[in-house]
């Protein structure tokens, strides 16, 4: 009688300790840092949050308090002509991307916190602006986010190009979970797509859609803090931000919905649970979650060959602890997880530069290189 | 009569400014409380612990409690470089977070009062002012 009562018992206790300490696998491995060093490329930038590459010497880099440089060889050249910035919490000045055709046209865009509008709070903004110098010209404003709100959290952003004539761009959920990522008529808690030109796409999913942004392409998103398109597939792969456990890895397609808060991984900061939900018809999965969370801030897949045996494998940066997340996929299964740079600091941002080379951003630090002896 | 007509307004206004200036302390508390939620909670998390190492806490700090205006002045225009608290420390960024001086006497008079902190200070908005850079 008492060993009948026993077993379930115990392995009752056994699966709730496991779910509460429990890593999502794969379990993170730390393999041995003494093969891994950094060059310092850009130095003294608190917040490095967004950067995209010229040359192997030039680099355009945002310091989130909104200020915009222009490296060159390592001396950093400040920008003038930017919009005035909302900074506020998270938001300030954010990504920045060069026009697939920069050489020939000097285009870049950028996104920010903003507010235009002359009331209360601030929301994001992309820009488009010409390049001349040290300064910007011809500085557009392509899209506004609304209602603009004093909250500080979930700006987004990231920048990405298809290569096919279209941008995309993230915005979080701006601290309003259980309004806007779940409303195609609200901004916030969307991944959307324009034209180069900042017009619409005539084909984007929610177009014809009475009520609904056409600017949208897909929704149910939290926080997007790193976006790049996959070099083999062209798939557009983002990660963002959950609450506490529950950062996750998705592959965007068009007019599909992500399902926070509906469903997540997650609970809240405090530890009360948000729903016990984690999948609903009509809602994508992840195709990997964290838990606990890194807070993964940039997104790059390696592509070169400049790194023995990582060609091909997504990194990520750890805002939280402070290391870069090396990722082996196989069959679009997360297989291997590894820390790379322990303790760097917290890292914002994660690019591949013209040399094949990761760069990545640490705040508080600047952009350094990743080398692998 | 025009005496007592003037001194009924004066006191009128400054009641007025008083009010608009320098809420109850329960009330900034309370206030406090969300600015915390929405700007500070994500690194030093609801218990006010922090993460070892990398976000220093806020209770039972002795930086905080013994350094009020220097708290402030983080809290107003960014901190970052070597700290110590409670004998950790710490060499981090905490960026600006662009709270206006109502907001930074509010989420200051929550962090002094919360988690078993206890201060005899009551942080005003003129306080906030006269921290400068
Ligand atoms: C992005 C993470 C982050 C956020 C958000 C943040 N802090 Fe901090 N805070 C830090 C770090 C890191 C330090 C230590 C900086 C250093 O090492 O110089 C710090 C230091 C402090 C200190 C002094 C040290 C101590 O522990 O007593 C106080 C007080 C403080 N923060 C209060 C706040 C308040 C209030 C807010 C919200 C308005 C806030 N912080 C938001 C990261 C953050």
């Amino acid at each position: 009688m008492k060993k009948i009562f026993l077993l379930p018992l115990s392995v009752v206790i056994f699966y709730t300790t496991s779910c509460i300490s429990q890593e999502n696998p794969p379990v993170i491995e730390t393999p041995d840092q003494s093969q891994y060093t950094t060059e310092t490329i850009v130095e003294g930038i608190d917040i490095p949050w967004g950067m995209d590459f010229i040359s192997e010497n030039e680099i355009l880099v945002t310091e989130k308090k909104g200020i915009l440089y222009r490296v060159i060889n390592g001396v950093k050249n400040e920008v003038s002509g930017l919009p005035e910035i909302y900074v506020r919490g998270q938001g300030g000045l954010l990504d920045i991307a060069l026009h697939p055709d920069f050489k020939s046209n000097n285009i870049i865009y950028f996104t920010a916190a903003i507010n235009v509008e002359g009331d209360e709070g601030g929301n994001t903004s992309l820009y488009k602006a010409t390049l001349k110098g040290n300064s910007l010209e011809e500085v557009k404003l392509l899209y506004k986010a609304l209602p603009n709100t004093k909250k500080g959290q979930h700006y987004g952003s990231r920048i990405v190009f298809d290569g096919q004539g279209h941008l995309f761009f993230g915005i979080g959920d701006r601290g309003n979970r259980d309004v806007n990522p779940q409303n195609l008529g609200i901004d916030g808690g969307k991944i959307y797509r324009l034209n180069l030109d900042g017009s619409i796409p005539v084909d984007n999913p929610f177009v014809n859609q009475e009520g609904a942004i056409a600017a949208v392409y897909s929704y149910g998103h939290r926080n997007p803090q790193g976006m790049t398109m996959h070099p083999k597939k062209g798939e557009l792969w983002e990660n963002e931000h959950g609450p506490k456990g529950g950062d996750e890895i998705n592959i965007i397609e068009k007019g599909k919905n992500y399902g926070w808060p509906v469903i997540t991984y997650g609970i809240n900061y405090s530890g009360t649970p948000i729903t016990d939900k984690r999948a609903m018809p009509n809602m994508e999965q992840p195709i990997y979650y964290w838990v606990p969370s890194i807070a993964p801030s940039g997104m790059a897949f390696s592509t070169s060959g400049v790194y023995k045996k990582w060609k091909g494998d997504l990194f990520v940066g750890s805002l939280k602890f402070k290391y870069l997340e090396h990722l082996i996929l196989k069959r679009g299964k997360v297989v291997k997880r590894e820390k790379i740079l322990v303790d760097i600091g917290r890292l914002r941002n994660v690019k591949e530069g013209p040399d094949g080379y990761l760069y990545i951003g640490v705040d508080g630090k600047g952009i350094l290189k990743v080398i692998k002896k | 009569m025009k005496l007592i007509l003037i001194t009924f307004c004066a006191l009128l206004l400054m009641q007025f400014s008083w009010l608009q200036q320098n809420k109850p302390l329960e009330q900034s508390i309370s206030d406090g409380a969300e600015i915390y939620q929405d700007f500070c909670l994500q690194c030093h998390l609801d218990t006010g612990e922090g993460v070892s190492g990398v976000f220093p806490p806020l209770a039972n700090s002795d930086y905080l409690l013994n350094n009020i205006d220097l708290s402030i002045k983080g809290i107003k225009y960014g901190l970052s470089g070597p700290i110590v608290v409670n004998d950790e420390e710490y060499d981090g960024v905490m960026a600006n977070q662009g709270l206006d001086n109502e907001e930074i006497a509010d989420v200051m008079n929550y962090i002094l009062n919360s988690w078993g902190n206890k201060s005899n200070d009551i942080i005003t908005i003129e306080r906030i002012a006269q921290v400068t850079e």
